[in-house]
């Protein structure tokens, strides 16, 4: 019981005593285009990814040699009238009657996935799992997806009438009271969202904020109304006919949209990955942590969940923060994505909003953040984001992420931070290349 | 001393009669709101009720104007935003409380650390009325 007690207030117990019992590598990848689709659904999107991770194996798949699958999935019961997707998933890909289990940690849910699968792997229980997530939301009203995501709120902040938006929005107004931050500073974190998912072919939203600003006047010329003169991209962010207020001080394009999509990944006991490709991405730290909520959140500028995973996860891989070259992160709203970076290690607290304004962020930055465009451009559906900020790992460090490509640098470690909730479950994860 | 079992529950049923009620570890002393079984510090079990002042200053909140259908059949929206926010009590513990007499649709006037005090509010009619707890500028 040495230091047990003290694990949850003076930092995790388990940082840096827990190694993975066998190593573990992921061999293949594959995503559908994130975006609503009326006329898909949840098997139609996972067959999609899951027919690119079969030809993304280098040296060929034998599905047959899959021993087991874990899904994640938030919460299709409410959006689309239906559970228990796990056997849905096996059947679908011929699997059946492979074990399946499905995994719950609302945003987090896919993570989860990989996470239970690279334990089995780890434990000798299984050599080769399929691991990924799928939600579809659309189908419903956006009131009815607000109304649906909030059963992952905290019980008590919904009684005070907190939403999703509400949340982060309040975290938001405590990181600009504490640090002088504000609204233009969470606006450099959409521009470059913006900027990065034009680059990405299966991106929800693939326009720059100029490209929008461009549509919106062209849009007013056509029907005779007067012409918007905004002289850059923050002052049509300032604009509220342009980014109305959804929960001060986040706005429409501080939040990320309703999607669907589905994501999965193949991984492999480590001694048996070269039989798939000569060049997989090994996983070398994974952690998790969970949060209590805004009442009980030991600082509203951080989430502590992410302070846990992260110990975890660098104390299993024995890296550190300087050590990670590119992160995939949860921004899920603007506001988030500059409290991940700074829970991370990969910038002080408080200093994240003015790295992110000098562009260290950026493609070309010190420290690229969601190449991918981010849950904001790239789409959030929220069972299979995990899994999908790991296949942008994936692209990145295998040197296949095409025009948004990390540029002018060997890639060799990449890490994904993926959320659930208000900050209920976190999880960070670790990948390289050797 | 007031005997209900501690719970959520119970919590609730405090709010509808006016009370701000929080849990005291009987073995160290640590006051906690809302109501946990358990003793986060040092895991003791034998808790009691604790009444709460209801007075704490704001700590931080957002102005909600995309709103949940429940606040919406209140006459919230859109054009009527309303805020809501975390309140750090005299007696240690946070609540996320709605937050009124404040210009929700002016939220920069709004600021964090000024002293605010717990009132309890009537709201709907016959089976569907209940008191919820908010927090207004002292």
């Amino acid at each position: 019981m040495r230091g047990a007690a003290k694990g949850v207030k003076g930092g995790p117990v388990m940082a840096g005593k827990r190694k993975i019992g066998r190593g573990v590598a992921i061999v293949g990848a594959g995503m559908s285009n994130f975006g609503m689709f009326p006329d898909k659904d949840s098997k139609d999107l996972f067959a999609e990814a899951f027919r690119e991770l079969m030809d993304s194996v280098d040296k060929g798949l034998d599905p047959r040699d899959i021993q087991a699958i874990w899904i994640g999935n938030f919460s299709n019961d409410f959006f689309v009238h239906q559970a228990h997707w796990g056997p849905i998933i096996a059947d679908l890909t011929g699997l059946a009657p492979r074990a399946v289990t499905r995994t719950e940690g609302a945003c987090a849910s896919s993570t989860l996935a990989v996470r239970d699968g690279i334990m089995a792997i780890a434990s000798g229980m299984y050599d080769i799992v399929l691991a990924g997530g799928v939600e579809e939301m659309s189908k419903r009203t956006t009131e009815e997806v607000t109304e649906g995501l909030a059963l992952a709120t905290s019980p008590y902040e919904g009684d005070a009438g907190f939403t999703f938006p509400g949340v982060f929005g309040a975290l938001a107004n405590a990181y600009f009271h504490k640090y002088g931050a504000g609204r233009e500073h969470l606006m450099n974190v959409t521009i470059k969202s913006h900027e990065n998912a034009p680059l990405n072919p299966k991106a929800q939203f693939k326009q720059t904020i100029r490209d929008l600003m461009e549509a919106r006047k062209e849009k007013a010329r056509k029907k005779g109304l007067p012409v918007p003169d905004w002289a850059d991209e923050k002052e049509a962010l300032f604009d509220p006919a342009f980014n109305p207020p959804v929960a001060w001080p986040m706005h429409l394009f501080d939040c990320c949209p309703i999607s669907d999509g589905a994501s999965c990944v193949l991984l492999v006991a480590e001694e048996l990955a070269k039989n798939f490709t000569d060049d997989p991405i090994y996983v070398v730290g994974f952690g998790q942590g969970s949060g209590r909520g805004l009442h009980a959140c030991p600082s509203l500028t951080s989430f502590e969940a992410n302070r846990q995973a992260a110990a975890e996860a660098y104390g299993m891989s024995g890296l550190k923060p300087r050590d990670i070259q590119f992160a995939e992160v949860h921004d899920c709203f603007s506001i988030a994505e500059l409290i991940h970076i700074e829970d991370l290690g990969f910038f002080g607290e408080g200093e994240a909003y003015k790295a992110v304004a000098q562009g260290e962020t950026r493609r070309e930055g010190r420290m690229p953040i969601n190449t991918s465009g981010g849950l904001k451009c790239k789409g959030h559906p929220v069972g299979a984001t995990g899994v999908a900020q790991m296949y942008e790992v994936w692209k990145q460090l295998r040197g296949e992420a095409g025009e948004r490509q990390i540029p002018g640098r060997d890639l060799y470690v990449g890490a994904t931070q993926n959320l659930g909730g208000t900050g209920g479950t976190c999880t960070f994860t670790i990948f390289e290349r050797r | 001393m007031e005997e209900r079992p501690i719970s959520d529950v119970s919590y609730r049923k405090f709010i509808q009669e006016g009370k701000l009620m929080g849990s005291r570890c009987r073995r160290c002393g640590k006051i906690y709101h809302p109501p946990r079984h358990f003793c986060e510090e040092c895991f003791g079990t034998d808790m009691e009720w604790q009444e709460l002042k209801g007075e704490g200053e704001l700590t931080t909140y957002t102005c909600i104007f995309v709103v949940p259908p429940y606040m919406a059949k209140e006459g919230y929206g859109r054009d009527n935003p309303y805020c809501t926010g975390v309140v750090t009590l005299s007696e240690g513990p946070r609540v996320v409380a709605r937050i009124e007499g404040v210009d929700a649709r002016n939220p920069e006037t709004i600021k964090i650390g000024m002293p605010v005090k717990a009132v309890f509010n009537r709201v709907g009619e016959g089976e569907e009325a209940r008191t919820y707890l908010a927090f207004r500028p002292a």
